[in-house]
C-alpha cells in the first residue's frame, strides 16, 4: 500500500483515539468543561455520618450544589467534622439551615441534604451548621424497637 | 536425583539469562531513537500494521462484550428493582477492567503472535543478520518502531474499546429492555470520575501495551531461527503476555483501587 495512504489511515485511527477518550470524559465521566469552578467551604459536624466519603454529594432540594471534601474525627467532641466544598454561586444559604444526611432510593449512596431555614442572614465561608441529623442507622433503629424504647 | 537437582539449576540460569537478555534488548531498543526523517515512516507503517489492522477485532469484541455486560446486568438489577444502575456498572466494568485487559489479550493474540512471527523469519532467513552487515542496526530499524508502535496503538485501542462497550451496553439496555436513558447516563456519570477511573485505565492499558510488546519482538528476536523455533516462540508470546496481563492487572488493582 502506498505510503501516503497508510499515513492517512493511520492518523484517522489516533483521531479516533482522541475521540474516544473526549466520549470517556465528557459523556461516560461527565467532566464538563466549567465543573472546575469556584467553591467555598463549610463544615457540619455530626454525631454518626454513616456511609458519607469523600466526593460525596451535597444536595439542596434533589440538586447538586457541591461535594464532601473530607471527613475527619473531631478529637474534643467525638463528633464526625465533615468539611463540605459548595458551588460559588449558591452564596445564600440561610443561617440556620440543618444538614441532614438522607439515602437516594433504599440502596442508593448517602449524601448530604441542606435543609433550608428562615434566617435572613445567609452562612459565610468557614461556618458551621447550627444543626445537623444524623445518618439513620436501620440496626439501631431495630435494636431500640425490639427494646421497647 | 541428581540430574533433575542439575536440570533445576540449568533452568534457573537460563530463566535469568533471558531475562538479562530481554532487558539488555529493551534498553538497546529504546536507547537508539532513529532520526525523524527515517523513523517516523517506520513508525507509521508499524502503527498501521499494529493498530489499525487490530482495529476490527478490538470493535466487534468491545461491540458484543458490552452488549452481554447490558444483558446480564440488566438481569441482576431488576432483581432489585434497581436496573438504572446498568449504566454505571457497564461503565465501570468496561473502563477499570475489561477495557484493559480484553484489549491486551486480543492485542497479544493479533498484533503480538505476528511481531513474534515476522521478526522470528527475519531472523531465520538472515535478514537481520544482513542489517548488521550493512551497518544497520536492526534494533534501531526493525525493533524500535515496533516497539514504540505497540505502546502507542495498545491504550488508543482499549479506550475505542470502552467506548464501543458502553455503546454497546446502550444498545441493549435502553433500546432494548428499556431503562430510562437519563437514568443510564446520569448514574454513569455521578460514578465514573475521569481521574480515577478513565486515567487509571488508561495507564494499565500503557503497562499492558508496553509489557505485549516487549515479550512480542523480543520472543521474536530471540527464537531459534528455525521453522519449529519460530511455532514455539508465537506460541510463548501468547501464552506469557496472557500470563504478564492478569497478573500485573491484579498488582496495578490492588495498587489504584484497593485501599490500603
Amino acid at each position: 500500500m502506498a505510503q501516503r495512504t497508510t499515513e492517512i489511515i493511520t492518523g484517522l485511527f489516533m483521531i479516533a483515539g482522541l475521540a474516544a477518550v473526549l466520549v470517556l470524559a465528557l459523556q461516560v465521566s461527565g467532566l464538563s468543561p466549567k465543573s472546575a469552578g469556584d467553591t467555598y467551604t463549610l463544615y457540619a459536624n455530626f454525631n454518626d455520618v454513616g456511609g458519607i466519603a469523600p466526593r460525596g454529594k451535597v444536595a439542596m432540594a434533589g440538586v447538586k450544589v457541591g461535594s464532601v471534601r473530607s471527613v475527619t474525627l473531631d478529637k474534643e467532641t467525638f463528633q464526625a467534622r465533615v468539611e463540605l466544598a459548595i458551588d460559588a454561586d449558591v452564596d445564600n444559604i440561610p443561617a440556620d439551615s440543618s444538614a441532614v444526611i438522607r439515602t437516594s432510593g433504599i440502596l442508593g449512596d448517602q449524601y448530604i441534604d441542606i435543609s433550608i431555614g428562615g434566617d435572613m442572614e445567609s452562612l459565610s465561608p468557614g461556618d458551621s451548621f447550627y444543626s445537623t441529623q444524623s445518618a439513620m442507622n436501620l440496626e439501631r433503629l431495630i435494636t431500640n424497637f425490639a427494646s421497647g424504647k | 536425583m541428581m540430574d533433575r537437582i542439575a536440570a533445576l539449576g540449568r533452568l534457573g540460569f537460563n530463566v535469568v539469562a533471558t531475562v538479562g537478555r530481554a532487558g539488555y534488548f529493551l534498553g538497546g531498543a529504546l536507547a537508539g531513537v532513529p532520526k525523524p526523517a527515517v523513523g517516523f515512516p517506520l513508525l507509521v507503517r508499524q502503527l498501521y500494521s499494529v493498530g489499525v489492522l487490530s482495529l476490527a477485532i478490538v470493535v466487534v469484541s468491545g461491540l458484543f462484550i458490552g452488549m452481554v455486560l447490558g444483558l446480564q446486568g440488566y438481569t441482576i438489577l431488576s432483581d432489585y428493582g434497581s436496573e438504572a444502575a446498568v449504566g454505571q456498572m457497564i461503565a465501570l466494568t468496561l473502563v477499570r477492567e475489561l477495557g484493559p485487559v480484553v484489549t491486551a489479550l486480543l492485542f497479544a493474540g493479533r498484533a503480538g503472535s505476528a511481531l513474534t512471527a515476522e521478526i522470528g523469519l527475519m531472523k531465520a532467513t538472515e535478514q537481520l543478520s544482513s542489517m548488521e552487515m550493512m551497518g544497520v542496526d536492526p534494533l534501531r530499524r526493525v525493533i524500535a518502531p515496533r516497539l514504540w508502535a505497540g505502546f502507542i496503538a495498545m491504550p488508543i485501542l482499549a479506550v475505542i474499546f470502552s467506548v464501543v462497550g458502553i455503546w454497546g451496553g446502550m444498545l441493549v439496555s435502553v433500546d432494548w429492555l428499556g431503562v430510562f436513558e437519563g437514568a443510564f447516563w446520569g448514574n454513569m456519570q455521578s460514578s465514573v470520575s475521569f481521574v480515577d477511573d478513565v486515567l487509571n485505565g488508561v495507564v494499565k492499558t500503557v503497562v499492558f501495551g508496553f509489557v505485549c510488546t516487549w515479550i512480542a519482538v523480543f520472543q521474536g528476536y530471540d527464537c531459534v531461527p528455525t521453522s519449529a523455533g519460530i511455532s514455539s516462540a508465537t506460541t510463548k508470546t501468547v501464552v506469557y503476555s496472557s500470563l504478564a496481563v492478569l497478573g500485573l492487572d491484579f498488582v496495578l488493582t490492588a495498587v489504584m483501587f484497593g485501599d490500603f
